[in-house]
């Protein structure tokens, strides 16, 4: 991403906390994203990446500071949260897929109930959906009868039907057989170079290093580092961040 | 009433006490079949080899099964209704929705079903007049509509969290996730429950009979009063309802295995 300057902030978040009660997630976090950036977020379990990427469509309510979609903002009186849930595409780690719905219908679904496409609309959004995930043929299929590689190639599919400017994927590979990371990396990889901003949670190095722009490092609550790809893995100026690095590299 | 699964499994394991003989463990002799058995050849010797009075008996109380099913039937319609929004009651966010299904399932479960009929049927009578097949029928579904409540808050709460949440990650509003995604995939691991509650309120149906329903038991008390025959009439009656309620558990239980079968 060459000049950052005069391109449209589309993610912004500002001084985000979160108390569970029990454990304070976030601590005061700001980051911004721009329009067309892949931006990896890495960090020990209960570092708060998850709840930050879970924030930002509001499936974790912050107790403090705010967060802007596009400009529009997702804590106060003119928050429209629906419109920002329509603006951002989530991936989950275990899909969530409904178990009761084909393929094909898991994709159509929300275009046809929250955009109020045509039946004959959303399938056939959801079929070129479906092949560019490469599950051209499975359409008819159940969720219980994919494998995990193609469940979440669905639900990503599925996200996509609703023409999302910012897409979250938390730990989408976790989950899944370790043959099975490498089609689910190819879609996420295909999707970033056509231009998709993307925040994802993940410890997929060769995914940081060939597609994503930054990598955020968390700790605690905070960010510790920020940095490209290459630069955070080989040459981390924080000594958590090394310490971090060593156990997963 | 059924302690069902509060973890969140997809299974709702329904231990009424009101249900039915427990569940064939694949060996032949079962207790299933023993009791089967026992009820088919009682009833086909009284029938057959002893015939008078008992041919008789049972031909004037199987004139009561319709209204036995009826009954049951419209109850069983009421009380999902009832029970569907008595399981959102109890889940909703609002404080105050919490505390109408709750009261509502405290003060009905705390009420014998009887005096619920009765006091539907005679005190409410002082006010509007109901006949007693809608007073039957009301009284049957509120009743278990508020065990109905629980099986449909528990069959909710057992659907995973990630279901509702990818619902609205999509933009769907709670009332869409709900209808769309969470309430089909809770009919379906509630059926079963259902099906037992539909045993338990057929027999229940049988204190309908108080309010002059001329249901099995009702047309058999009215034979007795006719002929003093109150051994051979209640030992038809009894068996008549035996053999109903164990058939219908075989069906409840073998529609459950096939569900499970279906899950694999």
């Amino acid at each position: 991403m060459s000049n950052k300057s005069d391109m449209n902030i589309m993610v912004d978040i500002r001084a985000a906390e979160k108390d569970f009660g029990i454990v304070m997630a976030l601590k005061g976090v700001d980051l911004t994203v721009f329009e067309g950036e892949v931006v990896l977020i890495i960090g020990p379990s209960g570092s708060g990446k998850s709840t930050l990427l879970r924030s930002i469509n509001r499936l974790e309510a912050l107790t403090g500071g705010q967060i802007f979609v596009d400009g529009d903002p997702l804590v106060g009186p003119e928050a429209d949260i629906r419109k920002i849930r329509e603006e951002t595409g989530m991936v989950f780690q275990d899909f969530n897929l409904f178990p009761h719905k084909t393929a094909l219908e898991n994709i159509s679904l929300a275009p046809m109930k929250v955009k109020g496409k045509t039946p004959e609309e959303a399938k056939s959004i959801a079929q070129k959906l479906l092949e560019r995930v490469g599950l051209g043929d499975r359409g008819e299929s159940y969720p219980g009868q994919l494998s995990g590689g193609q469940k979440q190639r669905v639900a990503i599919a599925r996200a996509l039907a609703m023409e999302p400017k910012v897409m979250l994927f938390d730990e989408p590979t976790s989950a899944l057989d370790p043959e099975m990371v490498k089609e689910v990396l190819d879609v996420m990889l295909d999707l970033a170079q056509e231009g998709m901003t993307m925040m994802v949670v993940s410890h997929e190095m060769g995914f940081a290093r060939a597609a994503a722009d930054r990598v955020v490092f968390m700790d605690e609550g905070v960010i510790v580092e920020i940095a490209p790809p290459d630069i955070i893995f080989d040459h981390a100026k924080e000594e958590r961040t090394k310490k971090f690095l060593k156990h997963i590299l | 009433m059924a302690p069902l699964d509060k973890q969140g499994g997809t299974r709702i394991e329904v231990t009424d006490g009101a249900l039915l003989p427990t569940r064939g463990d694949g060996r032949i002799i079962d207790s299933w079949r023993i009791t089967i058995a026992f009820a088919i050849l009682a009833l086909l010797t009284l029938l057959f080899i002893a015939k008078d009075p008992y041919d008789q008996i049972f031909k004037v109380v199987v004139k009561g099964a319709p209204l036995t099913f009826g009954v049951t039937a419209g109850a069983i319609l009421g009380s999902i209704v009832l029970g569907l929004f008595t399981g959102l009651g109890q889940i909703a966010r609002g404080r105050v929705l919490n505390l109408i299904a709750g009261v509502y399932v405290e003060l009905i479960r705390g009420i014998p079903l009887l005096v619920q009929l009765i006091f539907i049927y005679f005190a409410l009578g002082k006010f509007f007049h109901l006949s007693g097949f809608p007073a039957a029928v009301i009284a049957l579904s509120i009743c278990y509509g508020a065990y109905m409540g629980e099986i449909f808050r528990a069959g909710i709460q057992a659907i995973p969290r990630g279901q509702m949440e990818a619902a609205l990650a999509l933009g769907m509003t709670r009332g869409q996730a709900m209808r769309l995604i969470i309430l089909p995939q809770t009919m379906k691991i509630i059926i079963p429950a259902i099906g037992n509650e539909f045993i338990a309120m057929l027999k229940d149906s049988s204190l309908v009979s108080v309010i002059a329903l001329r249901d099995i038991l009702r047309r058999g008390r009215e034979h007795v009063s006719r002929t003093f025959l109150s051994l051979e009439t209640y030992a038809v009656v009894a068996l008549v309802y035996l053999v109903i309620t164990l058939v219908l558990s075989k069906m409840v239980a073998s529609m459950e295995d096939r569900m499970n079968k279906n899950e694999q």
